[in-house]
């Protein structure tokens, strides 16, 4: 009987269908790991398992023991002996380590916690993993390799039998890396049941028992790790042909629009810690340039220190039609004929609470009303243009940001970009969250503005959008360009195979 | 979705409507209660006269809170440049010195605080919470303890005097003639440009209860022994008047929104958060001069405890107008009303002859009850 089965699960969002019947078992001892491109579904199905979405929201089964369990939240799961550790650590910085390895579960004698037996079975644990740590010391003090020990350990305290580790090296130096994988050894002759979710093949390969590839939210195939090659398993991760929802393109490149070289950018805690390394790229008039990349790659980051909108240190230099430029913030990079539209619509982009006037004049005021007097009628003649031009589907110009549908608010924020007519566009992510109609509308969009000649830097996570809109495409992994393709060379395989590190230039 | 709903009954008219209704309750209630003196000439005058100084620091106020800021020092700041006029002139310089000094006061204050909490990101709230005990501490260092009493006519006049009949209906005139030039260029204006016609019947609708407010305000002003509208009044109406067209009708206002909905979504707009930020403090900080002023007068005299607690006034008088203290919401109409209901509250409740710490309770009540319903009333929408 396997550890944990879970059967023909499906989960929806308004919208999208983020798993669409996904199957998943898991011995006691085994070591599976989970693989896909972003936006896959790996991530949703293992919220499914632990119970951040709860028994109700989601169709399907979940066996542990051959038992059906309903799970109704977080506490039940983990009752149940399911641990995960998060890609984000959720350590409380401010407590120590031993009050974060039992936090909601502290150790109590008549209500009061027994601070005696609570570090005595920290410590415990702590050598149990061989860590030589004090569990007095805060957590914050500690280093994020440590850190990520600490959350196992806590994952332990709770006599786990399921551990799933989300991208568990991402932050993690090359010794952290060997202890963690000796840890999970250990607890897998001990019996532990591993889920793990990495874009890192290599670790992948070197422990795995069992690899399966999630597609689009379904299972494309689970297959021991001995019977399978890296090549196999990116040829799966991409598997789709590039479909026909791509506008043919037609437009042609000009003179070189953007020059940038040598970019670099820092953590904004770490002022040493590179997040992005020296990377150099140009863009052409009515060209699409696609950077491709995987999550934590640093595509976002240099857009962003492009822009100057970094609130951490970066540099490099920046050429605009052949002038060189220096930005302190994002108005400079706008009076150069920048425009950026950020990634993350809700957090970035809106003003959820203001009209579709509001929020697409703001960063053209002076252009489209007035410098210091707004001329509400300027602005609503302006802003009339763009959502007949780009199809926004509105009651009104005056109606909230927030009501829209996803569709339409993205468009909203490409009509806010167009009025400061920008002669570069940054694009992050700009069909996340859309339904495949309104993603259609706005490929056709990109492909008008390179017509009508804008030079556009398209960061996409969904590699057939990246693939099927693009003329060139930069590939970046762990912050360095690791690749760069023509259209017709830009194979998925060579791209994943790039930003997984498996080739360099 | 509020869609089809027409713009008569949009949800930030609407709310003022309700606001409104809730004040016309409060003055009958009172009426009642009081053996109709509530509503008499002379007690609305005095009511105007009380919420004047409230009322103009919940203009300033209201910016900052748009803003996505806070400032608890506003009392102590009133204080301490009342305190700095009153002195200027007892030491001999000329009342025009007086007021410069008290409102540059307020200014550098806010320059002050307001490069602490933009530029050194000094959490607003513990910066002006330091500033709430600094500068009352300066004042009573500076009055040592003692009362400095005004004899300045001209300076007592800016809290007590009147403006007379007939220069209040001029203004009433003045102000009867905007409001209907505005209904109609705004009618015009979504006729050429909005995705409806022109809405005339609607826009002149909407201006029938301010002209009504306009002419009926000056009436019962002149009512009152022929004195007209009072100077605090007067004051208070001008710098409601250069905030609302702030908020509404230049670039500085819609980027005070923009901050205080979404910072991120503004810097990256290309808006300068901080020296945004940093002007609304110096705004807050004129306005609180200028409040001093008519506060001493008023009073007659400079006292180390002056606007003890004004700050607390303002913020409640935005707040139950509607104002978010998380930032982007909130109107100057609803914070001078917000103001008015406070004021009125207090008015009432004294003429009733409700002892004051009960009068403090239900205050305080109602500032809770008001953004609870107000919360309720977002959440069914």
């Amino acid at each position: 009987m396997p550890l944990l089965e879970m059967r023909d699960i499906v989960k929806e969002f308004p919208g999208v269908k983020a798993l669409d019947g996904v199957s998943f078992t898991l011995d006691a001892g085994e070591f599976h790991s989970l693989v896909g491109e972003n936006g896959a579904g790996k991530s949703t199905l293992m919220k499914v398992l632990s119970a951040v979405y709860p028994h109700g929201t989601y169709e399907g089964d979940i066996l542990i023991d051959g038992t059906v369990r309903h799970f109704r939240g977080i506490r039940d799961s983990e009752a149940a002996g399911v641990a995960i550790i998060f890609q984000e650590l959720s350590l409380v910085k401010e407590l120590t380590v031993g009050e974060n390895i039992f936090l909601g579960q502290e150790p109590q004698k008549f209500g009061v916690i027994d601070w005696a037996e609570l570090y005595h079975r920290a410590s415990s644990l702590l050598r149990d993993l061989e860590l030589d740590l004090d569990p007095r010391v805060h957590a914050g003090s500690l280093g994020i390799g440590q850190q990520q020990l600490v959350e196992i350990a806590k994952a332990l305290s709770k006599d786990a039998r399921i551990l799933v580790l989300d991208e568990p090296t991402a932050a993690l130096t090359e010794s952290e890396v060997e202890t963690l994988f000796g840890i999970l050894e250990k607890l897998q002759a001990k019996g532990v049941g591993m889920i793990y979710i990495s874009h890192k093949l290599d670790e992948v390969f070197r422990l795995s028992d069992t690899i399966t590839v999630l597609r689009d939210g379904r299972t494309v195939g689970t297959h021991k790790a001995a019977d399978l090659t890296k090549d196999k398993v990116i040829a799966a991760m991409v598997g789709r042909e590039v479909g026909d929802i791509y506008p043919k393109p037609d437009h042609e490149r000009g003179d070189v629009a953007m020059r940038v070289s040598g970019v670099t950018v820092y953590d904004l805690d770490d002022s040493n810690k590179k997040l992005v390394d020296d990377v150099s790229f140009e863009v052409r008039r009515g060209e699409i340039l696609g950077i491709a990349g995987l999550m934590g790659a640093g595509r976002s980051e240099t857009l962003t220190a492009i822009f100057g909108g970094w609130l951490g240190r970066s540099h490099g230099l920046i050429e605009v039609d052949g002038l060189p430029k220096r930005f302190h913030s994002p108005k400079d990079a706008i009076a150069a004929g920048l425009g950026f539209v950020t990634e993350d619509r809700k957090r970035f982009g809106l003003l959820l609470d203001q009209t579709i006037v509001d929020n697409m004049t703001l960063a053209s005021l002076d252009k489209v009303s007035g410098s210091f007097l707004t001329d509400r009628t300027r602005e609503t003649k302006a802003v009339s243009g763009q959502i007949t031009g780009l199809g926004i589907k509105t009651p009104s110009a005056f109606t909230v940001a927030g009501t829209l549908s996803g569709g339409n608010q993205q468009k909203v924020v490409l009509g806010k970009w167009l009025l400061t007519e920008p002669k570069v566009l940054f694009l992050d992510e700009p069909t996340r969250g859309i339904d495949v109609g309104a993603k259609q509308e706005i490929y056709a969009e990109i492909n008008r503005f390179a017509k009508q000649g804008l030079a556009i830097v398209l960061v996409s996570s969904e590699l057939p959008e990246l693939l099927g809109l693009s003329d060139r495409v930069v590939v970046l992994h762990e912050g360095q360009v690791t690749a760069e393709f023509e259209r017709e060379n830009a194979s998925p395989e060579k791209v994943m195979a790039a930003a997984t590190g498996q080739i360099g230039q | 979705m509020s869609e089809t709903k027409t713009k008569l009954f949009d949800s930030s008219s609407l709310r003022a409507y309700v606001m409104l209704a809730i004040l016309a309750v409060i003055w009958l209630l009172f009426h009642w209660l009081t053996g109709s003196t509530f509503l008499t000439a002379r007690n609305l005058s005095n009511l105007m006269t009380q919420m004047s100084v409230t009322g103009i620091l919940a203009v300033g106020m209201l910016m900052l809170i748009v803003s996505g800021n806070i400032d608890l020092s506003v009392g102590s700041v009133l204080g301490l440049a009342g305190g700095v006029a009153a002195w200027a002139l007892m030491t001999g310089y000329s009342l025009p010195v007086a007021m410069v000094l008290a409102i540059g006061i307020g200014i550098g204050v806010g320059l002050f605080q307001g490069t602490l909490a933009a530029y050194l990101n000094i959490p607003a709230f513990i910066v002006t919470l330091g500033g709430l005990l600094a500068w009352r501490g300066a004042v009573k260092w500076l009055l040592g303890g003692n009362t400095i009493p005004i004899s300045d006519e001209t300076f007592k006049g800016l809290g007590q005097s009147y403006i007379g009949t007939s220069l209040g209906w001029v203004l009433a005139a003045v102000a009867v003639a905007f409001v209907i030039f505005m209904a109609i260029r705004r009618a015009q204006s979504a006729k050429a440009y909005g995705l409806g016609e022109a809405n005339y019947t609607g826009e002149l609708l909407k201006t029938i209860l301010p002209v009504i407010a306009i002419i009926a305000f000056i009436w019962v002003m002149n009512s009152y022994e022929d004195r007209g509208v009072p100077i605090p009044v007067l004051v208070l109406l001008v710098v409601a008047l250069i905030g609302g067209f702030l908020t509404t009708s230049t670039t500085f206002g819609r980027y005070l929104y923009a901050i205080g909905g979404n910072p991120d979504a503004a810097r990256l707009s290309g808006i300068n958060n901080k020296r945004n930020v940093l002007a609304v403090y110096a705004i807050l900080g004129a306005v609180t001069g200028l409040a001093a002023l008519i506060y001493a007068g008023r009073v007659g005299s400079a006292t180390p405890d002056a606007g003890v607690l004004k700050e607390l006034d303002a913020i409640a008088a935005c707040v139950i107008g509607g104002a978010s203290l998380v930032g982007g919401r909130g109107t100057i109409f609803g914070a001078c009303l917000g103001a008015l209901i406070m004021a009125s509250l207090d008015n009432g409740m004294s003429l009733y002859g409700v002892r004051d710490f009960l009068q403090d309770i239900v205050k305080g009540s109602i500032l809770v009850a008001a953004v609870g319903l107000d919360m309720a009333g977002r959440r069914n929408t």
